[in-house]
């Protein structure tokens, strides 16, 4: 889980290009959305990029994104329980 | 400053017509234009419904006869040259006369297809060249014969609305006397798997308004119209279709693609369209929305609609269910539906609906209404990069 | 009628050189990619704007451009903002994002479009982008036109100023093509419409706009 955690850290500062974000400044349990890292729906849909690219996971309905991505732990826990 | 534009002319080709009589049979029978992908080529053929014109590349060239171009090229030129034949204009040279189009794909139909050949050397140069935005207006320009006065604007899904504007003011400041004015975009891989990754297509047809709504279907088309100043159609007699009465536009400094929740760009460029045109928003008779059919669109539109109204909102629909969502070219051929709502008393419905939006208290027109006086329209038009356009439109 | 109006802050980027009101900018700046000089030129401008590094190289242009017209326009904040007009000008259009976004959907089993390089396909992002950053709501509008055209902008903007709608536009021109890169912006008002003379005064005319762009 925690190697989880580290990879996504990573992944989401490449993809979503948070140039000025370090790994340890991402809490896992802090929500991603709104006062969290400031991201936008545009990120939302590149986060959606991310699973399929990465992790293999598509997600159909945008709708369900919110719930996946409120905070890195849902996130992790969302790929863990949906990994073929 | 004071004088009047008139629309003299119009001329439009998109899924529901090769002509003006022909989309406004589609209209009034309630016939949509979206369906199954025939000519794109795309491997989301069958994933997906689109507004496509019904021509080939190969038959358009026979339409138009000017020679081998893209398709936006083409569609742009037969629409401007049924605005010029309805506008009985036969010397484009006879007074000081411009052509401001819009698009924001312009090339790139024939560049994603040769973009891998380019790269590999082979020469394409042409189709190349002609990617930039600029190219197929000055081509069509050129064919028409227009030199006087030609620009391109891109502004993303309003941008038609803003040639349009812009048209209007250049003649209202004496610096032409007449001014072709519309836009054009052909469906393109590009923008396909563009809107795809947005996530706001609908798979099946698009639902305007409706609760259930998933999303918009993108469509293809161009459409003109021929605007005149006031003296010059005096002196000419000219028969006049409509008045250009008011335009405005805002930007919702929200966000690049999505609408504020509250509308705010939306109601200030139509606080500034009823300004321009000097009437009051009760004097309006239907409104064709921009009504995309994605979730976010219809709410912050409806919700700006019924804040300019204070909650009695005219006779309002969207009519991107029959033609697709044509991008650059939507705002002018919405403004020529909204033209032909007047010339024949009618409202066109929104198409595919079955249940109210939760979050308005208003609900669009379903099915055609005739036989009910339209003297003022307005259009809206609202684009990514927050630019939001209205027009309003009158029968003298 | 044209109202009058006059020009109170200019600037051009070009060549990884800087000018403001006529005044060359240094920049610690030694490499050669276009990135990085934008990239340098953000830290150094101190915006904190994260939002910066998610934009494409045109959009990061455009943001310090207008940023350097607004900044040095010696306007006070006390302005409405709902007033001020934006009208850009290039010619290659979103060429530069529109290559990236083709490259991902070319291959069928590597596909894999990115929506936040969608978003920028369109050059009037740049518009979107300045007025989210400035709170600006007035209207604008993106021309495609061969050249700079120094008429075109000039007829448009005086046009805008007629209306009690816009009392102010930053206006000019933002091309990017590979390493080529080129931004030319100027912050108009209305003359005397603070009733205090602003920034640099200078008169809104077709020529003098020819003149700060050459």
């Amino acid at each position: 889980m925690n190697d989880l955690i580290e990879t996504l850290k990573a992944q989401i500062i490449e993809q979503l290009n948070l140039a000025e974000l370090k790994p340890e400044d991402i809490d896992p349990n802090a929500p991603l959305f709104g006062d969290g890292l400031g991201l936008d729906s545009i990120d939302a849909l590149e986060l959606i990029v991310l699973l399929e690219k990465h992790h293999g996971i598509k997600i159909q309905d945008p709708k369900d994104a919110k719930a996946i991505f409120a905070s890195l732990q849902s996130m992790a826990d969302y790929i863990i329980a949906n990994k073929k | 400053m004071s004088t009047k534009v008139y629309i003299t002319g119009m001329g439009i080709i998109s899924a529901i017509g090769d002509s003006v009589e022909e989309t406004l049979q589609s209209l009034s029978s309630s016939k949509t234009g979206v369906g199954k992908i025939n000519h794109l080529e795309t491997f989301h053929k069958d994933t997906f419904v689109v507004g496509e014109v019904k021509h080939s590349n190969k038959e358009l060239i026979e339409i138009a006869g000017i020679g081998n171009y893209n398709r936006t090229t083409l569609l742009g030129f037969i629409a401007a040259r049924e605005a010029l034949k309805k506008a009985s204009i036969n010397d484009i040279k006879e007074v000081r006369t411009g052509f401001i189009s819009s698009t924001t794909i312009a090339g790139m139909c024939t560049t994603e297809l040769l973009y891998k050949d380019f790269l590999e050397g082979k020469n394409n140069t042409n189709f190349i060249d002609s990617h930039f935005c600029g190219v197929s207006t000055n081509d069509i320009a050129k064919h028409l014969g227009i030199s006087d006065y030609v620009t391109t604007i891109s502004t993303a899904c309003s941008s038609a609305a803003n040639a349009i504007m812009l048209g209007a003011r250049l003649i209202k400041n004496n610096i032409l006397d007449r001014v072709i004015v519309g836009g054009v975009d052909p469906l393109s891989k590009f923008t396909l798997n563009g809107f795809n990754t947005l996530m706001i297509l609908d798979k099946e047809w698009c639902k305007p308004f409706d609760e259930n709504r998933k999303g918009l279907n993108l469509g293809e088309g161009a459409a003109y119209l021929v605007l005149e100043s006031e003296k010059l159609v005096k002196e000419k007699n000219k028969n006049i279709l409509a008045q250009l009465l008011g335009y405005g536009n805002a930007n919702d400094a929200f966000h690049q693609t999505a609408s504020s929740p509250e509308g705010h760009g939306a109601l200030l460029a139509m606080q500034k369209a009823f300004k321009v045109a000097g009437i009051n928003p009760g004097a309006i008779d239907y409104i064709n929305a921009h009504g995309t059919g994605t979730p976010n669109n219809d709410s912050s539109e409806g919700i700006a609609m019924q804040t300019l109204f204070n909650n009695n909102v005219p006779k309002f629909s969207s009519t991107k269910a029959f033609t697709g969502h044509t991008l650059a070219a939507a705002a002018a051929i919405e403004s020529v539906i909204s033209i032909l709502a007047i010339q024949n008393n009618m409202i066109f419905p929104c198409l595919n609906r079955s249940a109210q939006m939760s979050d308005l208290t208003i609900t669009p027109v379903d099915t055609l209404e005739k036989n009910i006086p339209v003297n003022y329209v307005l259009s809206n038009s609202f684009g990514f990069g927050g630019n939001c356009s209205s027009l309003i439109f009158s029968k003298n | 009628m044209i109202m009058e109006a006059t020009i109170v802050s200019y600037c051009k980027i070009k060549n990884n050189t800087i000018w403001v009101n006529g005044e060359k900018i240094n920049i610690d700046n030694n490499s050669v990619d276009f990135t990085a000089f934008l990239v340098n030129l953000y830290r150094q401008m101190n915006l904190n704007y994260p939002k910066f590094f998610k934009m494409d190289n045109l959009c990061k242009l455009g943001i310090l451009a207008a940023e350097m017209v607004i900044q040095n326009n010696s306007k006070s904040e006390n302005f409405e903002k709902d007033k001020v007009a934006i009208f850009l000008s290039n010619n290659s259009s979103s060429i530069e994002t529109d290559r990236n976004h083709i490259k991902t959907i070319e291959n069928k089993n590597d596909y894999f479009p990115s929506p936040a390089v969608f978003v920028y396909t369109l050059p009037n992002i740049i518009i979107g982008e300045i007025a989210i950053k400035h709170k600006f709501t007035g209207e604008n509008a993106f021309f495609v036109s061969e050249t700079f055209d120094p008429n075109l902008i000039h007829t448009y903007a005086s046009i805008a100023l007629q209306s009690s709608h816009t009392t102010d536009a930053v206006c000019g021109w933002v091309n990017v093509d590979g390493n080529e890169y080129e931004a030319f912006m100027y912050y108009i008002e209305k003359t005397n419409f603070n009733k205090v003379g602003h920034g640099l005064n200078m008169p809104h005319t077709a020529e003098m706009i020819n003149e700060l762009y050459n």
